[in-house]
């Protein structure tokens, strides 16, 4: 039978992914942030699923309102972005903390 | 039967799909990959018994987050190469931290289940009513419990609306008093751009 267990596996191995996603891909941002979208999946699975196993709706609440900061977040990272390639032509961040241009 | 089925289904495609989201070369797959996997995500929490959250999940992340996030990648203009130097240099590093954090959270599920820890107990004052669906039970929850957090939630998104406007708000810069200079192409202006080795012929001239 399917247990917590397996919800708790899947949701750590997803944080997991969306960490070293991060951690490999420091160069292009874009895919940065869409590694953070993969932590907050992970996050939104494990509460729901305790959730379910517990009898307890506050994690669904907890999860819809994760759902609805993670949305804004990544409108406002996105247009961050726009405009940093606005002004610089290129997403490379490696280097954005050299005070250049 | 069926449901340990879907369940394993579910969560190999969703980790299958979160892997590739990392590790693709091209951004628009990382980002299709990235609409499976919330998919897949979906349909766990479908089995969990929570489907209005999967289906706020669906219309949200999918129809909203992802569109977003395609629009940009397909705006910019990225060089994917200059992108994925460094990639490799980071793997190894980046393999060991993962399995070190991966070992620590499994940690805590062994240890759950030699009955080590012990999950908490809820105190019954969220738990579902039985007659209803998912959607009328959070609705209870929420706007009887949790209106202040809801009403915060709606300005949180208000501020990311405005702020989002603000940010790449362009105002009009051509006029008598402008020019007719672009301070956004001139800072744009890459090394590599700028100059172009050429070797004519003797006697013709340089194409400009």
């Amino acid at each position: 039978m399917i247990g917590i267990e397996h919800y708790i596996v899947v949701s750590a191995t997803l944080f997991v992914l969306g960490v070293l996603g991060i951690f490999l891909n420091r160069k292009n941002i874009i895919v940065i942030l869409m590694a953070i979208e993969l932590i907050l999946l992970s996050v939104n699975i494990n509460l729901v699923a305790f959730s379910a196993f517990l009898g307890d709706l506050t994690g669904q609440v907890f999860a819809m309102f994760v759902l609805t900061v993670a949305a804004g977040e990544a409108a406002i990272g996105l247009a961050i972005l726009v405009v940093y390639f606005r002004g610089r032509g290129t997403i490379a961040v490696d280097d954005v903390n050299r005070m250049k241009g | 039967m069926i449901q340990t089925f879907a369940f394993y289904l579910f969560a190999v495609l969703l980790i299958a799909a979160g892997t590739l989201t990392i590790m693709s070369r091209n951004p628009v797959h990382s980002v299709l990959w990235l609409i499976v996997s919330f998919f897949n995500a979906a349909g766990l929490m479908v089995l969990v018994g929570a489907e209005f959250i999967a289906m706020l999940l669906v219309i949200v992340y999918v129809g909203a987050v992802a569109v977003l996030f395609l629009f940009v990648v397909m705006m910019l203009n990225i060089d994917f190469a200059e992108m994925r130097a460094g990639f490799m240099k980071n793997f190894p590093l980046g393999i060991a931290i993962a399995l070190v954090l991966l070992a620590e959270l499994i940690l805590g599920i062994g240890a759950y289940r030699a009955g080590a820890l012990e999950l908490g107990t809820p105190d019954g004052s969220a738990a579902p009513l039985v007659g209803e669906g998912n959607t009328a039970n959070i609705g209870a929850l929420m706007y009887n419990d949790y209106i202040f957090l809801f009403e915060g939630a709606g300005l949180i998104l208000l501020v990311a609306m405005v702020g989002a406007i603000v940010l790449t708000n362009r105002e009009r810069q051509s006029g008598p008093h402008r020019g007719h200079q672009n301070i956004g192409k001139q800072n744009r202006r890459r090394p590599q751009d700028a100059t172009i080795n050429a070797s004519p012929e003797v006697g013709k001239g340089v194409q400009l």
